[in-house]
């Protein structure tokens, strides 16, 4: 850790700080993210101030509200109830009084507050990311593991699946595979139908390399002697060849999870992913479609800058990867 | 040197004197709009690339549009007025019982390939229309009561057609049904080859009509390009025969928002509908905002919420079965209607561009309009009334228990190409929630939706919309009637289900053959009045028809009816040459 860049501690305290503050979005995010102010349709981000009306300077911070009229922000404020971590709470980290809003971010068409929502949103498209990938790595690894170690049908089999896999067109088979599903499933559900799909479809990049590891790894000198000595085959592969596999898999995991996380979000964004009153990263940008909204509200762009920042995030593990020579 | 200016001078004199002679010997119709004069070509954009020139087996819209300018029909509808107006038919008689319409053809009409105009072309046309095995989408408006229209030539400009049964508003099937060359199609047709004819690979020597434009020249994926027809049949005040446009391309752009922004950039010269918020942004941008920009008002578009109450399998679809013990309760249905907030619709949806709807007749359809609907104003606490009395209640939560207890919940699919219907079923959603009702909104590609409310039925709710292509009743019927297949919440049955329904179906028969206006929009009140308090259709809102032209454009009357823009195209004049535009950026 101690010939980290300061680019790469960045890097890895902002991919931190990014899952906490998605954790605790109930907590950080003023609001609850469903609910509809229809008055404040389309707000700009609030400003704040140090000043007040009157210009005199306050320590506590100001915004300008909707009536143009300046307000202190309060800290640990009561407001709508969340569950976070399984406790359920209503105080929130600021606010500021009613029936004024704060919208550190601006609000939606329907006077949403984005702040609250790309909060929120990233627990689903983070949690449908990770999912994805840990279900495409574990069955990378164990079919990966089985052709390389094997050989033979088994490797037959398993490869030519892959080819098969690697030539789907995924987008399309998730398009497919979601007008499918039942419609009365709840957001949660689909977005674990959605990482089930994900994962399942794109084992066959991590299975291949993992196959080529695992190919040399049983040709050493050492794997030679311990099955001279009478080891099992689990013990062979367990002991000696899937060590050696993981820095590979930090490698595509830091590949893997922020694909997905924009798989999650390429569905949501056109309208086919997480429904609402759900919000994912993907259903909250999808306002921005149209050219109206990007032509009149820029502020509904924001929250494509968390996505941008969570993906740069995860090229951490990746770049580390690399400099230790392991195969992307 | 003299000589040969006289002998020009002669010439040219003859020729105009031919020209108007020619003008006086035909039936020409003159048209009441501003004298323009002629030159200068119109870009137009369409969604799609038209998939066949052929009037009588086109169907999709780009099609539709680019036929639409290059043939005529005997009598039209006036798309500002709603009402008919003479076409190629001069003038028509209808005989007492309303089942005889005498025609009056003009004289002297000529194809854009020259050839005259005769009764004959008239009786095979409404020959290849009905003919079965060509398959024509409008051979249903032919037939009345299980029976063809028939048609007789009386002599070279007189037709009459014979009604199998009385039929109100007949003269109004009229419209849109392009009169068709003889001497070009009738080979085709005699071959059994009409339906393939007039491809788009066709030259356009061999495409002939009666509108005011013909086919010059079509380069696949890029554009479509009509010129001027010389021997159109209408003519301006002064004498000059009408168009006053050179040409007219069609190029093609798929989305609304990449038509906004050719717009913009100064590539296009009319948007023939564009949403809300698109609308906002071309006021405002200052590179358009001094064309004409026009508000129509309120079209005959009507979006609704309509569920599921059609038979379900209930093995394969137990849940969906189970909850439209709710759907069928009426009470139920007036709940919805009672909480939903129209006015959040229109002003946050469209932009406050369109008109809350208690009723399936927009206002933009005032001949039909049934003024003295009830608009109850939002009230949850009359919808909370209404679903006690139906048995439900809630639990200490609030959520919204059915007799049995159980939590009522259902999803609701939208299209996910329609933006605007998406936002309104969050704002539905929402609204549901106040009364405990927690659903899911799920958004399907637009022929997955199609497939399962028409097919499948696998939905519980939805929300779409529809467009009238007349404001007459008589294209509703395949709504409105119980036997339908659009008729959505419930289509094809064999029988009424409900009493309601069977209601309808009689009203619309029988509006169907009343003669008196009248009497019909009594009926057709009586209609709108059963359908909202029933409910089968939860409506919405209308948007406003919103549309673009340049502003050096005359005579650009944009309509409430489908084409917004260029319905009176003959008409349309460049007020002085179109300065070409700097490229610029804009947005792209």
């Amino acid at each position: 850790m101690k010939h980290w860049s300061v680019s790469r501690r960045l890097r890895i305290s902002g991919l931190i700080c990014l899952h906490v503050a998605v954790l605790a979005a109930g907590f950080l995010g003023p609001y609850d993210p469903t609910e509809q102010n229809r008055a404040l349709s389309l707000q700009p981000p609030m400003k704040i101030h140090f000043a007040d009306d009157r210009g005199r300077l306050h320590a506590r911070p100001l915004v300008t509200a909707a009536d143009g009229r300046r307000y202190p922000l309060r800290f640990f404020v009561a407001g709508a109830r969340y569950r976070c971590l399984g406790l359920t709470s209503r105080t929130h980290l600021f606010g500021i009084d009613p029936p004024f809003r704060v919208f550190l971010l601006g609000s939606d068409e329907f006077g949403r507050d984005q702040l609250s929502r790309a909060l929120w949103g990233g627990q689903i498209s983070l949690a449908t990311g990770w999912l994805a990938a840990l279900l495409a790595l574990g069955l990378g690894l164990g079919l990966g593991t089985i052709a390389g170690f094997f050989g033979g049908w088994r490797d037959m089999i398993v490869m030519r699946g892959a080819d098969l896999f690697l030539a789907l067109p995924w987008l399309y088979l998730l398009l497919a595979v979601r007008a499918f599903l039942p419609l009365s499933l709840s957001p949660w559900t689909a977005a674990l139908a959605i990482a089930v799909v994900i994962g399942i479809i794109a084992w066959a990049r991590p299975a291949r390399l993992v196959r080529g590891v695992v190919l040399s790894a049983k040709e050493r000198d050492y794997v030679y002697a311990a099955r001279g000595f009478g080891a099992s085959s689990w013990r062979l592969i367990s002991r000696h060849c899937l060590p050696e596999t993981y820095g590979l898999m930090a490698t595509q995991a830091a590949l893997l999870v922020p694909q997905f996380i924009l798989a999650e979000v390429t569905l949501s964004f056109v309208g086919l992913g997480v429904g609402d009153p759900a919000v994912s990263w993907g259903n909250l940008l999808s306002p921005i479609r149209q050219l109206s909204i990007i032509a009149s509200a820029w502020w509904m762009l924001l929250p494509a800058l968390v996505v941008v920042f969570a993906a740069w995030c995860f090229s951490l593990l990746d770049n580390q990867g690399e400099r230790n020579g392991v195969v992307r | 040197m003299w000589f040969g200016r006289v002998v020009k001078s002669v010439l040219g004199c003859t020729i105009a004197i031919c020209a108007h002679a020619a003008v006086l010997s035909s039936d020409l119709l003159v048209t009441t709009g501003e004298a323009g004069h002629y030159g200068g070509s119109l870009v137009v954009l369409e969604r799609a690339e038209p998939k066949t020139l052929n009037p009588v087996t086109a169907l999709d819209a780009p099609s539709r549009d680019v036929i639409r300018r290059t043939t005529a029909d005997l009598i039209s509808i006036n798309r500002r007025t709603l009402q008919t107006e003479p076409g190629l038919a001069k003038s028509w008689t209808t005989s007492s019982d309303g089942r005889e319409y005498l025609l009056e053809l003009r004289r002297g009409l000529r194809f854009s390939d020259g050839q005259p105009l005769t009764a004959d072309d008239v009786i095979f046309t409404f020959q290849a229309y009905l003919d079965e095995s060509v398959h024509s989408p409008q051979r249903d408006l032919l037939i009345i009561g299980g029976k063809p229209v028939s048609v007789e030539k009386l002599d070279e400009t007189h037709v009459r057609f014979r009604l199998p049964r009385p039929y109100a508003a007949a003269e109004r099937i009229f419209d849109s049904l392009a009169i068709l060359p003889r001497h070009l199609l009738e080979r085709p047709w005699r071959e059994g080859k009409l339906g393939e004819a007039w491809g788009l690979n066709t030259p356009p020597a061999e495409i002939a009509g009666l509108g005011p434009f013909r086919l010059k020249d079509y380069r696949p994926g890029e554009r479509m390009i009509l010129e001027r027809n010389p021997y159109y049949w209408k003519a301006d005040q002064k004498g000059n025969r009408l168009p006053y446009l050179d040409q007219i391309e069609f190029r093609f752009v798929p989305s609304e928002d990449a038509q906004v922004a050719r717009f913009i950039a100064g590539d296009a010269d009319i948007l023939n509908r564009v949403g809300a918020r698109n609308f906002e942004l071309l006021r405002t941008d200052a590179h358009t905002q001094e064309d004409q920009l026009e508000d129509v008002g309120p079209g005959l578009e009507y979006n609704f919420l309509f569920f599921n109450l059609g038979p379900v399998d209930a093995k394969r679809f137990p849940e969906i079965a189970a909850r439209q013990a709710w759907f069928h309760e009426a009470r139920f249905r007036q709940a919805v209607s009672a909480v939903v907030d129209r006015d959040s619709i229109v002003r946050l949806v469209y932009g406050g561009r369109a008109t809350p709807l208690w009723g399936h007749v927009t206002p933009g359809n005032r001949p039909w309009l049934n003024a003295a609907l009830p608009k109850p104003a939002r009230s949850v606490e009359h919808a909370r009334e209404l679903l006690r009395q139906a048995g439900f209640h809630w639990d200490p939560d609030g959520t919204l228990l059915d007799s049995n207890s159980k939590p009522v919940q259902f999803s609701i699919v939208v299209s996910s190409s329609s933006p605007e219907r998406a936002q309104i079923a969050t704002i539905i959603q929402d609204d549901l929630k106040q009364l405990g009702i927690q659903t899911q909104v799920v958004s399907l590609e637009f022929r997955a939706l199609l497939d399962r409310v028409l097919n499948s039925r696998q939905y519980e709710a939805c929300i779409l919309g529809l467009v009238s292509g007349d404001a007459d009743p008589n294209p509703e019927m395949n709504v409105w009637l119980s036997s339908g297949g659009s008729h959505l919440w419930n289509p094809s049955q064999n029988q009424p289900m409900t009493p309601w329904e069977a209601e309808i179906d009689r009203l619309m028969r029988q509006q169907m053959t009343t003669l008196d206006h009248a009497q019909r929009k009594q009926l057709y009140d009586r209609v709108q009045q059963i359908a909202s308090e029933n409910l089968p259709l939860i409506c919405l809102a209308s948007p406003n028809i919103l549309v673009a032209g340049r502003k050096n454009l005359g005579n650009f009357q944009p309509a409430v009816v489908d084409h917004y823009t260029l319905w009176n195209v003959e008409q349309l004049y460049w007020r002085h040459a179109p300065q070409a535009r700097p490229a610029q950026g804009g947005v792209q």
